[in-house]
């Protein structure tokens, strides 16, 4: 849910970072918060657990420069991976005004991929939410990979929608920006419908 | 399908500001602040230049979010108030008209119970300005807050 503010002339927009666990959300995040000029970023807050996987969410807030005197402002978030956290799952995706869903590229992967999206579009639609209908961008990530999959396979599996996808290394940055300023651009563009 | 947009005008701004910079006085606070269950800042008043309001504010609905989650499995409508005591500094949270978050946080020049009492009193202001700021986004002459963007003005912001 986007928030206004006509007295700040503030923009704010939610995006959560979707994916089986260890796909690389919370190193999308990272990458971002170090490639970022620090006017431009707040800090960058990470709820996890002792060996550092996600336990609650990761958060950073984001600046991305001024539209007719709005200043825009992304707040990114990233859910937690793993299965049994999905209670939490469900809270982050409350009010969100965009998704990414980061899939792991390797083959013995594929499986967690697609039970990752089916839980995304099912706690969507718990929420009232309906996936076809939210700004919405797939990255294929670890490209670098030796044993990924093939990238026509991975399409035809998780993006049967034909919306804007990537392929990225989420580690060296590649396609990080690129997955970022799509969703980012497809939320604002939707804002822009809705007013 | 994006969610519904909150739209804050200078008027209820100003008046939701108001409230806070008066509990500030009214409850010896340190900082007081207003977001919304999402996270965004929406009002903050008292002490705050040094804090960071926005992990602030991220943490609080995250910790609101879970709390509503343990509500829902007791079958519970909400919690509505959480209390953190700390060592030095203390701080009291409220859901105020099960739609926007009070933050009071205080030290020993004041007191839980004083706290209490004027978050109780502030809480009903609010609750009817958020009223009127509804009734106001309904409004379809109000609700047309970025008709005037292009599509140009999207890609520009991209432009490295």
């Amino acid at each position: 849910m986007s928030f206004i503010n006509y007295s700040s002339r503030e923009i704010n927009c939610k995006i959560v970072y979707y994916g089986p666990g260890l796909c690389g959300k919370t190193t999308n995040l990272q990458y971002v918060y170090n490639r970022t000029n620090p006017d431009a970023k707040g800090k960058m807050i990470s709820l996890a657990t002792e060996t550092e996987r996600t336990l609650f969410f990761d958060f950073l807030p984001l600046s991305l420069g001024e539209i007719r005197g709005f200043k825009t402002r992304f707040h990114l978030y990233t859910v937690p991976g793993q299965v049994f956290y999905d209670a939490s799952r469900k809270l982050i995706l409350k009010g969100v005004d965009g998704v990414v869903f980061v899939a792991d590229s390797q083959i013995s992967r594929m499986e967690a991929n697609i039970e990752s999206l089916e839980n995304l579009r099912d706690n969507l639609q718990e929420q009232g939410y309906d996936l076809d209908k939210l700004p919405y961008v797939v990255q294929y990530n670890k490209r670098d990979l030796p044993t990924v999959a093939d990238l026509t396979e991975m399409r035809e599996v998780l993006n049967t929608t034909h919306v804007p996808d990537f392929e990225a290394v989420a580690t060296n940055g590649t396609g990080v920006f690129d997955t970022l300023k799509a969703v980012a651009k497809l939320v604002l563009t939707e804002l822009k419908k809705g007013s | 399908m994006a969610g519904p947009q909150i739209v804050m005008y200078e008027e209820e701004f100003n008046q939701i500001q108001e409230v806070c910079e008066k509990l500030v006085k009214d409850a010896n606070a340190i900082v007081v602040f207003i977001i919304d269950k999402n996270g965004q800042l929406i009002a903050t008043a008292g002490e705050y230049e040094n804090l960071d309001t926005t992990s602030l504010a991220s943490l609080t609905a995250g910790n609101i979010a879970a709390t509503g989650g343990m509500a829902k499995v007791l079958k519970e409508n909400e919690f509505a108030t959480q209390f953190h005591e700390g060592e030095h500094q203390n701080i009291h949270i409220q859901i105020v008209g099960q739609r926007v978050i009070l933050v009071v946080i205080f030290d020993e020049r004041s007191s839980l119970g004083l706290v209490r009492l004027r978050v109780r009193k502030a809480s009903q202001s609010l609750t009817e300005i958020f009223e009127r700021l509804v009734e106001k986004m309904q409004d379809p002459n109000m609700a047309a807050p970025l008709e005037e963007i292009t599509d140009d003005d999207i890609d520009n912001l991209f432009n490295d």
